[in-house]
């Protein structure tokens, strides 16, 4: 165990999957000498050369593409994707090649990669650096998609990915990648499972990667008021881990879901959606989504208006436990036509 | 690092003011620098080998068709006039060579021992991949225009890192040039001296835009902007395919980078069975390029070689007869996958998600059974 930032703690993940497996390869943009935007690659070219850390030329698409040519030739590439906002030049790639290979081959081509993606706001970054763009992904049968929340979860699910045999996306909350953590490097992970981080009574509030520390906090505050949140990490996005929702859900009754990304047609829809499917009954409230409006990623100095936070996840908290509290407690359709 | 830069050079290209030839539309040899010392071991017994090539694929493109207008098939992307071009490359590669093709390589998958009912039940629709792409070392057909050429070219980048000795082939039509991939391709390879030969047969038809849509330039102009060289033929002559391939070939063997060939041919038939290329093209223009048939143009030499072209056409008829014989009673009694397979593949571990779908459908089909009287 040692205590390290996320961004050391994913460099500790690359440095020991390039180190036991010979066919991982990196391929990204700034990720050789310089050590990626944001340092994840940090002196990995100069330990493993510059065939196995690969500065590729600036070219999205090129570089997932390129990726499953090597990946025919029995490499296991990891992408970095510098940032969300820059990986839809890449889309085709990903979505047209990369998730379907496998199944266009009937099982015979393997597609063993990992893209890592940073994601989310609250950086004070230019436009294109700060979306969640999970939910295309989510959508595309053929990837895996995960995040983390913690130094611990991003090495351990890191190197699960790399390991899998199936295409990843790895969203990494780049808001995140200062935050410190004991790191167990013995530790491992599946791709497949969520972890309820926070046991609780009262209602079951749903996040991933950036959004786990916010709802921590905001469970905190709630229990200042007598109330009891149980809080569960998503952890992965695709599949869904419906069964620990649910059974969560069926003991607290109520459901919050929050992330960065908009609302609509979102993870959040479909966390919901799960529930309503597995355990309507145990429902005592309608389900809240708590998540970022459904307007693009706006100028920095508005990212506050757009996040979700504490407030509008305590706000929500009280909508579905129907405090009268409830500051945005906006008259229903029913209350407008009466 | 430094930041010197390699200046243009003029030289990378051959071939732009007239496709390089050997054999012209009569089907006689004239002598060519560049092509002959690249031919030496072409003889009779080679010539009579492209030949029934040439013949089996085409009869095979033509039971294709024939097959689609009976509904045996939803659709089919015909070659009608690409053989040289597909069959004069393929036949001087290496088996370990590794194709990363479009769809309507089919010279290349026969010359690679695909079956031409795997070929076709992809055009049926029973599949998605015909064949087992490391058993042909043939990636299976890509539909995405250009998206291929980054698979070749990132398959040849593992290939110079690992230090082996095979070349990936990268095929592609005129239309892909417009594509971001295939010029990122061509920007990955050179960056990284990859083994990967960029095949573009230019059969001057996107469906139905000219080449000119694409490009005011020779498509071989282009890739030496990458600083690839570059080699222009005539895609209709066999030998100069052959003799290209052959100097691209040892370019890349020997570590050199990329190199890129345009065959310059045409397609004869139409962009697939449900297009009708009367409405963008003259009747002028397909005679034109009927008189330069590559097929023809064979035969012609091997005529005019004193080949004893009665029992050549004839061994060729027989065996695409036979070829296409096989071929109609495959396909017209080919079965469609079982309904279940709709869920096998999608991930190597299937998770519970999918699970759950594949039994939710499982009892609603079990439920649809006539009960037991």
């Amino acid at each position: 165990m040692s205590t390290m930032t996320m961004t050391a703690a994913l460099n500790a993940a690359l440095r020991d999957e390039l180190s036991a497996d010979e066919s991982v390869v990196l391929i990204g943009e700034d990720i050789g000498t310089l050590g990626g935007v944001f340092r994840v690659t940090d002196a990995l070219q100069a330990d493993f050369g510059p065939q196995r850390v690969i500065d590729a030329p600036l070219a999205e698409a090129g570089i997932i593409g390129t990726a499953v040519g090597m990946a025919y030739r029995g490499l296991r590439p990891v992408c970095e994707i510098q940032f969300d906002g820059f990986v839809y030049p890449g889309f085709d790639q990903l979505v047209a090649q990369v998730a379907k290979l496998h199944y266009r081959t009937r099982g015979r081509v393997r597609m063993p990669l990992t893209v890592r993606i940073p994601y989310g706001g609250g950086i004070g970054a230019v436009e294109h650096h700060s979306e969640s763009p999970e939910a295309y992904f989510a959508h595309t049968a053929g990837l895996r998609v995960v995040t983390a929340a913690s130094p611990q979860e991003a090495y351990q699910t890191l190197r699960a990915a790399i390991a899998s045999d199936d295409p990843v996306i790895f969203f990494e909350p780049k808001g995140k990648y200062w935050t410190k953590g004991e790191v167990d490097r013995a530790a491992t992970a599946d791709l497949t499972t969520a972890a309820t981080v926070l046991k609780g009574t009262d209602a079951t509030l749903v996040a991933y990667g950036p959004m786990v520390a916010t709802a921590l906090d905001a469970a905190i505050a709630a229990s200042d008021e007598g109330i009891s949140l149980e809080v569960i990490d998503l952890r992965s996005i695709s599949p869904i881990d419906r069964h620990t929702v649910a059974s969560s859900v069926r003991r607290t009754g109520r459901l919050i879901v929050t992330h960065e990304a908009a609302g609509t047609a979102s993870v959040a829809s479909e966390v919901i959606t799960g529930v309503i499917e597995d355990c309507f009954e145990h429902l005592e409230a309608a389900p809240e989504r708590v998540t970022g409006y459904d307007t693009p990623y706006p100028p920095a100095a508005l990212e506050e208006v757009f996040l979700p936070d504490l407030d509008r996840i305590l706000d929500a908290v009280d909508r579905t436990l129907g405090r009268r509290n409830s500051r945005s407690h906006a008259p229903t359709e029913v209350e407008v036509s009466a | 690092m430094s930041t010197t830069m390699s200046p243009p050079d003029p030289s990378l290209v051959e071939g732009l003011d007239e496709p390089l030839q050997a054999l012209d539309p009569d089907g006689v040899r004239h002598e060519h620098e560049l092509l002959d010392p690249h031919l030496t071991d072409v003889d009779e017994t080679v010539l009579t080998d492209l030949f029934i090539d040439m013949s089996i694929v085409r009869r095979i493109d033509e039971e294709a068709v024939a097959l689609q207008r009976q509904g045996e098939l939803g659709l089919w992307p015909p070659l009608l006039g690409q053989e040289a071009a597909q069959i004069g490359m393929v036949r001087v590669l290496d088996d370990q060579d590794f194709l990363f093709t479009s769809y309507r390589e089919h010279a290349l998958a026969w010359c690679r021992g695909v079956r031409a009912e795997e070929m076709l039940s992809v055009w049926r629709g029973t599949t998605y991949s015909g064949w087992d792409p490391f058993e042909r070392h043939m990636a299976t057909p890509q539909i995405i225009i250009g998206a291929q050429t980054l698979h070749a070219a990132g398959y040849a980048m593992a290939t110079r890192f690992a230090g082996g000795g095979e070349i990936a082939v990268a095929c592609f039509g005129d239309g892909a040039m417009s594509q971001g991939d295939t010029n990122e391709a061509m920007v990955f390879a050179a960056a990284f001296g990859a083994p990967v030969l960029f095949f573009c047969q230019n059969n001057q038809y996107a469906i139905s835009e000219p080449v000119s849509v694409q490009t005011p330039v020779p498509i071989a102009l282009r890739p030496t902007g990458f600083g690839i060289p570059a080699l222009r033929v005539d895609g209709n002559d066999v030998l100069a395919v052959r003799a290209a391939t052959k100097i691209a070939a040892a370019h890349l063997r020997a570590g050199k980078g990329p190199m890129f060939i345009e065959a310059v041919t045409y397609r004869m038939g139409p962009h697939t069975t449900s297009d009708d290329p009367k409405r963008y093209r003259d009747e002028a223009e397909v005679e034109h390029w009927a008189g330069r048939c590559p097929l023809v143009r064979l035969g012609k030499h091997l005529e005019g070689i004193g080949a004893p072209m009665d029992s050549i056409r004839a061994e060729a008829k027989i065996r695409a007869d036979e070829v296409a014989r096989s071929l109609r009673a495959a396909i017209t009694t080919m079965a469609p996958p079982p309904p279940q397979a709709l869920f096998d593949h999608v991930y190597t571990t299937e998770d519970a998600g999918l699970q759950a779908q594949r039994r939710q459908w499982e009892q609603f089909e079990a439920s649809l059974e006539p009960e037991a009287s």
